[in-house]
């Protein structure tokens, strides 16, 4: 329980951490806090509607990263692709993707994304360079990879965002997967979200090393620590990453160093942690109270941050009535899909 | 007494070869572990060491010779002492022979996986006789002109033809480009192609089927290369769960043109893990298609439809067939649909259900029972998913009799549901149970004996054909 001590921008404390990461200009601020309020509205509203029995199976909720998916969005460039996990609904939010379409899946309805095949975990938009909502923890590591493989081979300059927790990080197709991308010099960036647990386990009891930026080392990918909560911080290594990629250098690493909130999906009760852990990272290091605290500093004022926050809620509250009312999918698609 | 040198095997399955060169002239002092000859198949040059030392006293086989059988004597070595004048009374016990220990030239590494196959002939249908014509194929055009061809460079020319239609298809695997394929398959790919389009990957099964999955997505059509489908099981997470699925849960937006291909099914003295055939494990898989072809002709036109197929496809193809001949029509553009079945003999006391390697069995054993007076149909299944039960159904009712002839084993195999379809849909035409001839419900050995048991035979074939004609 050694990390679960320390707060999650101790944990990230290397040496390049101790500078303030580049500030954000005003627009940016506000965009970063948009698109944040809008995940975790979205997010509070599906774990809601899951109680209410709507949403059925497993809901992972994305609550407390949301800087991570915000932040490297603002530093890519149309047709960059993204893939994940299961924790996906704020990647396709900050894609771009509908959030009726994303609630109707949750609710599995004929307008989500899948027409209601998918689920939670499985969803795609290829208009939005969206490639998956994966169930199989890791997969997405290879797939990633060969979407940026797709890349190199049309000789474009696309960067393939693939992103993966800390309990991913320990499967073994990650391995084989930067071992390829180093090889052929593939335009990946791999993001390790690490929200220190992987379901209920904790990096301390499951990695030999924690330090997730060091995971390359052997391929000689360069990796970083991030302050996953500093949307700002994101941004930058994003940056940095995206550039390395595009410039044909190769795939590089950010881990992310950040937290969820709830627990590793709707039926996990969190035992293997502390009230007050969660509490402190709420209270200290918030991605969502971070930004409003540099807008009111900057004297942007309660009202205009307050009028922010309900544009998001009625964004997600249309989802959300969408998403019940939308009839299921009719019984003959069933067998549609199958094959093309 | 004159010790006798013998053309060597470089692989179980091979039966004869090429002697390309003598190294050593008659008369020349040999010591154990010179280099002698080198002899060549279609796949390898191999190097020939002596492990005797002596003089070499004659050489039997000149150089340049084609098809040397194995275990012909090639040449003989004199002890100290021995003259010419002695190579009259040559040992002849096998113990005394020199097997001349075999080193594949490009240090095969590879070689425990990769035995081949040589220069046999398909199984020809039967002589034409009243009962047993052999029907045309329905695909080749009346005319058209015929090319002999090994499998192996049936399945080379499908994937260059492909790859020269379109820049998106591409080859991936281990030891596809360099090597030129473990098994020959990708001959001259990577001299035409370029190491853009002919990759060699790192031995990672699991990571480079999810980047071939991956670059699938992303609109690329890969081919990728399983050495064996037995190393494919640690990349099956990729295939079922990312290739065959994604389609149905994006709803129908994201689909994933993939071929995945390499040999399946019993190799020759390999043992249980490199030889198993995958048949029924793949064919179980809604969202996949699953060929196994037998004939070079169908490995042609099935190949290149794979490679256009939109959808994952998986392509077993079988080891002991690669070096075996058959005609393949001269056509620009032979593709082949997905999905049917093909009457390989026409019969009309029983219907032989096979596919594959499962054919050479189905075949001799038609050949047999028309011996005694049962004329066969066997039906070729081709591609097991989607499975052709319209022809297997038609046949039957026709004969009203069945046997299924399979490597797999029998527990939920094709051969079972090839039952089960039968059984739905020409029960009232049946005169007999159905039966199954199988690979054993046991793990490969490896002793020849007891690999020879493991696996179907020609016997089992006739026996249960005859079985249910109540013969």
């Amino acid at each position: 329980m050694v990390a679960s001590k320390k707060s999650v921008a101790q944990a990230a404390g290397n040496g390049s951490k101790s500078q303030p990461p580049p500030s954000f200009t005003r627009e940016q601020e506000l965009h970063a806090l948009r698109e944040m309020l809008l995940i975790r509205r979205f997010e509070e509203k599906a774990g809601q509607l899951y109680g209410m029995g709507a949403i059925g199976g497993f809901c992972h909720l994305y609550i407390g990263q949301e800087a991570i998916v915000v932040g490297m969005q603002m530093a890519l460039e149309e047709g960059d692709q993204v893939i994940t996990g299961y924790r996906d609904h704020g990647h396709m939010l900050a894609c771009g993707m509908d959030a009726k379409g994303v609630m109707a899946e949750l609710t599995g309805r004929r307008g989500g994304y899948s027409r209601g095949k998918g689920g939670s975990m499985h969803m795609f938009s290829k208009e939005k360079h969206f490639y998956g909502g994966h169930g199989i923890v890791g997969a997405q590591v290879s797939l990633g990879t060969g979407l940026a493989f797709a890349n190199r081979y049309r000789g474009n300059d696309r960067v393939s965002l693939t992103y993966f927790g800390d309990g991913a990080a320990n499967q073994g197709q990650v391995y084989e997967s930067f071992n390829m991308a180093e090889l052929w010099k593939l335009p990946v960036v791999y993001i390790i979200e690490n929200n220190r647990y992987a379901m209920g386990t904790s990096v301390a009891r499951s990695s030999a090393q924690t330090d997730f930026s060091k995971r390359g080392m052997s391929f000689d990918i360069p990796g970083e620590q991030i302050d996953g909560m500093d949307v700002r911080a994101v941004k930058a290594a994003g940056d940095k990453a995206v550039k390395w990629c595009r410039e044909g250098n190769g795939p590089y690493i950010l881990e992310m160093q950040t937290y969820r909130y709830r627990g590793h999906s709707m039926s996990d009760p969190a035992k293997y942690r502390t009230r007050e852990e969660v509490d402190k990272v709420r209270h200290d290091q918030d991605p969502i109270e971070q930004v409003r605290n540099r807008l009111l500093a900057a004297k942007v004022s309660e009202d205009d941050l307050k009028k922010i926050d309900a544009e998001a809620r009625e964004i997600v509250n249309t989802a959300a009535d969408f998403a019940q009312n939308d009839p299921e999918p009719d019984a003959s698609e069933l067998y549609t899909d199958i094959y093309r | 007494m004159p010790i006798q040198v013998l053309m060597p095997a470089l692989s179980p399955t091979m039966e004869k070869g090429n002697l390309a060169k003598w190294l050593k002239k008659e008369g020349e002092t040999i010591k154990s572990g010179d280099v002698i000859a080198e002899i060549e198949t279609d796949k390898a040059t191999m190097e020939v060491e002596a492990t005797d030392e002596g003089t070499l006293g004659k050489i039997l086989v000149p150089e340049g010779t084609a098809d040397v059988a194995v275990n012909t004597p090639i040449a003989t070595i004199l002890a100290d002492g021995e003259s010419a004048a002695d190579l009259g009374k040559t040992e002849s016990k096998a113990s005394k022979t020199s097997p001349a220990s075999v080193q594949d030239v490009s240090k095969d590494v590879a070689e425990s996986r990769s035995p081949v196959g040589e220069g046999k002939p398909m199984i020809s249908d039967p002589p034409r006789s009243a009962g047993s014509a052999i029907s045309e194929d329905p695909d080749i055009p009346a005319g058209t002109e015929m090319v002999t061809m090994t499998i192996r460079e049936a399945l080379r020319d499908a994937m260059a033809e492909e790859m020269r239609r379109d820049d998106d298809v591409f080859l991936m695997g281990e030891e596809v480009a360099e090597y030129q394929g473990a098994y020959k398959v990708s001959q001259g790919l990577l001299q035409e192609f370029g190491a853009r389009r002919v990759i060699d990957t790192p031995i990672t099964e699991h990571g480079f089927a999810g980047v071939g999955v991956g670059a699938a997505m992303a609109g690329l059509k890969p081919i990728v290369e399983f050495m064996t489908f037995n190393f494919a099981m640690q990349a099956i997470d990729q295939i079922i769960n990312s290739a065959a699925k994604t389609l149905y849960m994006s709803g129908g937006q994201m689909g994933c043109g993939i071929v995945f291909r390499g040999p399946n099914g019993a190799a020759a003295r390999v043992a249980a893990q490199h030889s198993q055939d995958y048949s029924a494990w793949y064919s179980q898989i809604p969202g996949l298609k699953v060929i196994a072809p037998y004939s070079a002709a169908d490995y042609k036109g099935l190949l290149k439809a794979a490679i256009r197929d939109p959808n994952p496809v998986i392509f077993l193809e079988n080891e002991i067939l690669y070096g075996h001949t058959g005609p393949v029509p001269k056509l620009d553009d032979y593709v082949l649909p997905i999905g049917k079945a093909r009457i390989a003999r026409t019969g009309q006391h029983v219907t032989l259900v096979s596919w594959s390697n499962g054919m050479t069995y189905a075949l001799k054993a038609a050949n047999e029972l028309a011996k005694e007076g049962i004329e066969a149909e066997v039906v070729d299944l081709r591609t097991l998913r989607p499975m052709d039960t319209d022809t297997i159904v038609a046949s039957v009712q026709k004969t009203g009799r069945a046997v299924t002839v399979e490597e797999g084993w029998q527990q939920s195999g094709v051969g079972a549901e090839i039952v089960a379809r039968i059984m739905e849909h020409a029960f009232d035409y049946l005169d007999a149970p159905v039966m199954r001839v199988s690979g054993k419900d046991v793990p490969m050995p490896y002793a020849a004996n007891l690999e020879k048991l493991a696996l179907p035979s020609v016997a089992e074939v006739v026996a249960a054909a005859k079985a249910v004609c109540y013969r």
